[in-house]
């Protein structure tokens, strides 16, 4: 249709002269593209519904600024109510003072949560905390070599059993043995599974009762598309999550899926990733991610400096 | 409120049995729909319009509108080019590109048992020597089936790798040897070259081959899938690909655009974590399950 949400705009209200108000027909138009992109960008549609509705009403009756032309202040309103919509940011692992404090990381099967377990602890390392990495997925072939490889490269203690059959003993045990070892922290590397797969599910909730963690993230692939909605609401519902993190962001997705997930949790969004070494796990920046899914960066920089 | 209610319904009960008329509600409806397959908001639009085209004012039946858009969409997926390569002469080479965690090894793993059970030889070659743990997760998929593998040390060069599986695949007269590659974004340009590598090593040692390039995506995958068709196609050359994953509540529609824009078969579906877990892809029943609640 248009190469950018920005020639569609321009397009959309090049009947319309230079100032004036933002009134429902003459934004209908506009809405419509923006709406769209916002689909072409992932987030699920029952999401867009809604913000778009939230959008309409901030705009109707909106005065349009001098220096802005009108499709400049439609995307200053959708910029600003995405930035609003992905806040608050909150990067801290809210470690306990007087206690290990137990990370748990889940999602669906290969968003990235054992990288993002090595990433973690890159990010501890740094200051000057040592994690226990707990290997709690029997399930995937070499999934707890896979660990262990991660804390050799970043020389901390992986705790791992062969023999056991069940993830919740292993994270007891694990947990166990950061007390005993002094460990601040305590990362539990889950297995992935399906939200739909309730057996998983059930044995996720039983780790989240017997081990009970501290704080419980949601490792989201970048790349998702509508199913985000369904799959975090599943996850949240099992596990009352604390926190996000959406990993293979070095690509170009849009990534457009977070917004689903965080309208469906309603929990921050912590971290995300962009690429596969321990070093790129950034915290969460919500005007960034906001020109991201819009994908229309120099529109905004324009219309937020006007 | 309405839009969740919709999306959490079955499309039937969009049309009930005394016909509903077709109106802009009912088109947005069917579009809500349509979007949540991930097929992208274009043939959402292209499948919309067509409905509205022929009904709109209408009261319709549930059936005739179910067959419109199934009709459609089986259309579009029709292909006669599903069926796995296999060479006139020597070893068939596969080989299995994608992005990070789409599901490769595993798809791998998988066909290596359904070629197994067909009776063919066959040998693996582990050409991720970058993600840790990559080369023991394919050795134990080959021990779980029974098959030759190549590996070499972390960090060795891809390229040697795929030299070494298809010459052992020549050596030892195997049927098909399939290689694994790490995952990479199509945004990152050395990473895609390595890919251009692996291939003309391979064409070298077997002229003509690989006979197969599968492109792993993840049905969970939202429109960025078109972009990895693109990327992988102009660096890999892919002949089909491999839907994992789909056992999920993710629909996988993005494979429509995918077909149109780059004519690329569907040629397995992935249902699960076990050996069997994969099936020869079928439009039919897939077209069905993507407008099932
Ligand atoms: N490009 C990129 N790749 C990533 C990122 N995070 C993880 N990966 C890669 O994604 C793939 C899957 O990562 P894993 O950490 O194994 O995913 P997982 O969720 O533990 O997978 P399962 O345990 O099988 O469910 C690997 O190839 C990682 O290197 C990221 O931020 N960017
Ligand atoms: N439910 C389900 N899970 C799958 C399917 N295929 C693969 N997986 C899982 O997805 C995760 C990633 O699969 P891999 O085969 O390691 O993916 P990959 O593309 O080789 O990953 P990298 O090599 O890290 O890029 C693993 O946990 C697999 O068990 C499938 O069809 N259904
Ligand atoms: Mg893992
Ligand atoms: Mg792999």
């Amino acid at each position: 249709m248009f190469d950018s949400l920005s020639d569609g705009l321009q397009s959309a209200f090049k009947s319309l002269s230079g100032k004036g108000k933002l009134t429902e027909s003459n934004m209908r138009d506009g809405l419509k593209i923006v709406e769209e992109s916002l689909l072409e960008s992932d987030v699920s549609y029952s999401v867009v519904q809604e913000f778009m509705g939230h959008v309409t009403e901030k705009a109707l009756g909106k005065r349009v600024l001098l220096s802005l032309r009108p499709q400049e202040e439609l995307v200053k309103i959708v910029h600003e109510e995405l930035i609003e919509t992905l806040g608050p940011v909150d990067p801290s692992l809210h470690l306990n003072a007087d206690r290990p404090t137990i990370l748990m990381l889940c999602g669906l099967q290969g968003s990235g949560k054992t990288t993002t377990c090595g990433k973690l602890t890159q990010m501890l390392r740094e200051q000057d905390i040592e994690p226990l990495l707990v290997a709690a997925d029997l399930q995937r072939p070499a999934a707890i070599e896979q660990l262990k490889v991660i804390g050799e490269q970043l020389g901390v203690p992986v705790y791992t059993e062969t023999d056991h059959q069940d993830p919740v003993k292993v994270c007891k045990n694990g947990v166990d043995q950061a007390k005993r070892n002094g460990n601040r922290v305590v990362i539990l590397d889950t297995a992935g599974r399906l939200a739909i797969d309730e057996e998983l599910m059930d044995q996720l909730k039983k780790i989240d009762r017997k081990v009970g963690p501290d704080q419980v993230y949601l490792v989201v692939d970048g790349m998702t598309g509508q199913d985000a909605v369904n799959s975090a609401g599943a996850f949240n519902k099992a596990l009352e999550l604390d926190g996000v993190i959406m990993t293979k962001l070095d690509g170009d997705a849009r990534g457009g899926a977070l917004m689903s997930v965080k309208q469906v949790t309603g929990v921050p969004i912590k971290f995300i990733g962009t690429g596969e070494h321990f070093d790129a796990l950034e915290p969460f920046r919500p005007e960034g991610m906001a020109s991201r899914i819009l994908q229309m960066g120099d529109m905004v920089a324009a219309a937020r400096e006007a | 409120q309405k839009t969740r209610r919709v999306l959490g319904t079955d499309i039937r009960d969009l049309f009930k049995s005394a016909g509903r008329l077709v109106d802009d509600e009912f088109l947005d409806e069917l579009f809500a729909r349509l979007i949540r397959t991930d097929m992208g908001t274009k043939p959402a639009n292209l499948i919309r319009d067509e409905v509205a085209k022929k009904y709109r004012g209408r009261v319709v039946e549930l059936e005739e509108v179910i067959q419109t858009i199934t009709e459609e969409i089986r259309s579009q997926l029709r292909q006669d080019d599903g069926d796995l390569a296999k060479a006139k002469s020597g070893p068939t080479v596969i080989l299995v590109v994608g992005v990070n965690g789409s599901g490769k090894t595993t798809s791998i793993g998988k066909l290596s048992h359904y070629l197994r059970a067909a009776r063919y030889s066959l040998v693996l070659g582990a050409g991720d020597t970058f993600r840790a743990a990559a080369v023991e997760q394919l050795t134990i998929w080959s021990e779980r089936i029974g098959c030759e593998i190549v590996k070499g040390n972390k960090g060795v060069d891809p390229a040697s790798i795929a030299y070494q599986t298809v010459e052992k695949a020549l050596e030892i007269k195997a049927d098909y040897a399939i290689i694994d590659t790490a995952g990479r974004l199509q945004t990152q340009k050395n990473l895609m070259q390595e890919l251009q590598k692996i291939r003309r090593v391979i064409e070298k040692k077997i002229p003509g081959a690989p006979h197969e390039v599968l492109l792993v995506l993840d049905a969970t995958a939202g429109q960025n899938a078109i972009s990895q068709a693109k990327g992988f196609s102009e660096a890999a050359g892919c002949t089909g690909i491999v839907l994992a994953k789909l056992d999920g509540s993710a629909k996988g529609g993005v494979v429509l655009p995918i077909r149109d824009q780059f004519q690329l078969p569907v040629k397995f579906v992935g249902l699960g974590e076990g050996m069997q877990d994969m099936a020869a892809f079928d439009p039919d029943s897939f077209a069905d399950a993507l407008l099932k609640g």
